[in-house]
């Protein structure tokens, strides 16, 4: 019964999120599709291999966009992660004041920001770079990245850690053998809607990138523009991949889980 | 074999005020299963993260022998300390768990193995290396925490609480196991306890704490029988204290001299007996008591006295007590051999006050 159900949810979602990816698939292989016609006229890979090809410069934006997108995770990691424990584990003068300036970038319109980060760039010779563009896109990541490991660490008892040290461990070891394995579930979710607010990122990167860095939404918005719908179609195609390799991640680790938890309470 | 010191250790909590431990100087012998004991609240894991090395003190110093540690950090100190939660890691299996401390000093796996082996099998875990903790009983992983400080042969071990979260029937099982391991290893323990009970039937040495400060130190009966203050003599379940002077080997109080045993001080005093060496009947120190309760407790009835207006308790067998009513009188005897004097002290004017 309750395998039926899961498999019929399963089912429901896939759906829900495979069914508006099949005109997709769709444009990025027709030629000359036209209104009330069911089918294409003709089907062809032509947009594919212009998408995959070097001059189109797809596949160098990917790469862009990929280093952008973990450069940025990697440095919210390093800068959320001890501000989540500070936030989650202690009670100190001035943490709701933290909270709120943490939380005002995620509230506030991304276009109230933009000039004003642009300014900035623009004064430290970062504007129109990449390390311009991460530190940019650091701004709409970081209070998530906090957020979520202030929650991960609320839940934490470092009695844990204390007993660690007791037992002869380092800090570090401490921190690898203890901490992580704890919080590495929340930390993994964190890190994968971090790297997806990166990647998505459009104004931000236009506005701090001048042009210059070219990341996939810019070039997939450029082809949108230009009508070219089968090729658009192709790189919105690329575009959503991470974002469904990382549902498939997450929705595996949800499961997983819930089995352990399971086999736990009826061993 | 390590003697551990404390020499002058004070904490004071930010935002309390009130120091948590008061400048506690401590010897516990090499090789000893030392109890500390006091009330909840009066500093005793304060004192135990103090000398593991996990919170530090605002003054004094933790010494091994004759050299401090105080400035080591925990994982470097050779002492390890068992809190009172297992707080066993959920993510490793027992056998990991156990095998933890061992990992950490970077031993071949094969080494490792063989000690987690012998510890499981020591603490009676034969079998179920391979579980996780959460599916083990209470009782079952308290029995893991202890065997994963004890694999590592500390210099010091410090348990904390190691029987509060049991269950009757199995704390006196532990209770044997943490004695037996101690005696066999030799390994410098303190436990940390709030049941005196506990203390005295575990510890070949207690060490009590009150208010953080420390109070008397020394074997059980010593604490029981010859308490250094009145504090202590409450702690242990003291309830007669007749305040008066000793006098040529006579006390004189409110209840008439009575003999005192040979070589008693001399001076103003207050003089205790045990409720249970309180005697029914004819005896030394004869006294005419009316009684005003008697108290069926189980394997004891509490007798409620009064002599010459004087309220004394006594602890009798429900056999004995059998024929006694309330508002009935009967001969009771203070045999000088049970009487000890304490150091006058002002708190006596509040004798009902209990101790916290």
């Amino acid at each position: 019964m309750r395998a039926d159900l899961r498999t019929l949810a399963g089912l429901a979602l896939a759906g829900f999120l495979v069914l508006p990816l099949i005109p997709l698939v769709g444009w990025s292989v027709a030629q000359g599709w036209r209104f009330p016609d069911l089918l294409p006229d003709r089907i062809s890979a032509q947009a594919w291999t212009f998408a995959l090809s070097p001059q189109s410069g797809v596949l160098a934006s990917f790469a862009t966009t990929t280093l952008i997108a973990a450069t940025t995770t990697l440095l919210a990691i390093l800068i959320g992660l001890p501000a989540g424990r500070a936030l989650g584990m202690y009670r100190f003068r001035g943490r709701s004041l933290v909270l709120l300036l943490l939380l005002a970038p995620a509230l506030l319109p991304g276009i109230a920001v933009v000039f004003g980060l642009h300014g900035m760039m623009l004064r430290l010779g970062l504007a129109g770079t990449i390390p311009g563009v991460i530190l940019a896109h650091l701004v709409p990541v970081l209070p998530y990245m906090t957020l979520v490991m202030a929650a991960v660490f609320a839940r934490f008892d470092p009695a844990f850690e204390d007993q660690a040290r007791s037992l002869g461990a380092t800090p570090w070891q401490t921190f690898r053998t203890v901490t992580l394995p704890a919080i590495l579930p929340g930390l993994m979710i964190a890190a994968l809607f971090a790297f997806l607010v990166s990647w998505s990122q459009y104004l931000l990167t236009l506005s701090i990138g001048g042009g210059r860095v070219q990341t996939l939404p810019l070039l997939l918005f450029s082809f949108a523009s230009a009508g070219r719908n089968d090729i658009t179609a192709a790189i919105a195609l690329l575009y959503i991949l991470p974002g469904l390799l990382i549902l498939a991640v997450i929705a595996r680790r949800i499961t997983g889980r819930g089995a352990a938890l399971t086999e736990r309470l009826h061993p | 074999m390590t003697r551990l010191s404390l020499h002058g250790l004070r904490k004071t909590y930010p935002g309390t005020g009130q120091a948590a431990v008061h400048g506690i100087d401590l010897t516990v012998e090499s090789g000893s299963l030392t109890a500390l004991l006091g009330p909840s609240g009066c500093g005793k894991t304060t004192t135990m993260k103090l000398i593991a090395g996990l919170i530090a003190p605002d003054a004094g110093e933790v010494r091994l022998d004759a050299s401090p540690i105080t400035a080591l950090p925990p994982e470097r100190r050779g002492v390890t300390m068992v809190f009172q939660d297992p707080l066993l890691f959920p993510h490793q299996t027992i056998a990991q768990n156990i095998g933890f401390g061992l990992r950490m000093r970077g031993l071949p796996p094969a080494r490792i193995a063989e000690s987690v082996a012998a510890m499981l099998s020591r603490v009676r875990l034969d079998g179920l290396g391979d579980r996780r903790p959460a599916a083990l009983s209470g009782g079952q992983q308290q029995r893991a925490a202890l065997a994963r400080a004890l694999v590592l042969q500390p210099r010091v071990l410090l348990l904390d609480e190691p029987l509060s979260n049991l269950d009757p029937g199995l704390r006196d099982e532990m209770r044997q196991l943490i004695r037996s391991l101690q005696q066999e290893t030799g390994i410098t323990t303190i436990v940390v306890t709030h049941d005196q009970a506990e203390a005295v039937a575990l510890a070949d040495q207690i060490v009590l704490i009150l208010e953080g400060r420390l109070a008397q130190q020394g074997p059980p009966d010593a604490l029981y029988r010859r308490p250094a203050a009145l504090a202590v003599a409450r702690f242990f379940g003291g309830v007669n204290f007749l305040p008066g002077r000793s006098q040529g080997g006579l006390f004189h109080s409110a209840v008439g001299p009575l003999t005192l045993p040979p070589g008693a001080p001399e001076g103003d005093h207050v003089l205790t007996l045990r409720p249970e060496a309180l005697r029914l009947g004819p005896g030394p120190n004869p006294r005419t008591a009316r009684i005003t309760s008697v108290t069926f407790l189980g394997t004891q009835t509490r007798v409620g006295l009064a002599v010459d207006g004087t309220a004394l308790q006594a602890l009798t067998t429900p056999d004995l007590a059998s024929a006694l009513v309330p508002g009935g009188e009967v001969t009771v005897s203070l045999p000088p051999e049970a009487l000890w004097l304490l150091p006058p002290e002002a708190t006596l004017s509040d004798p009902g006050q209990p101790i916290r």
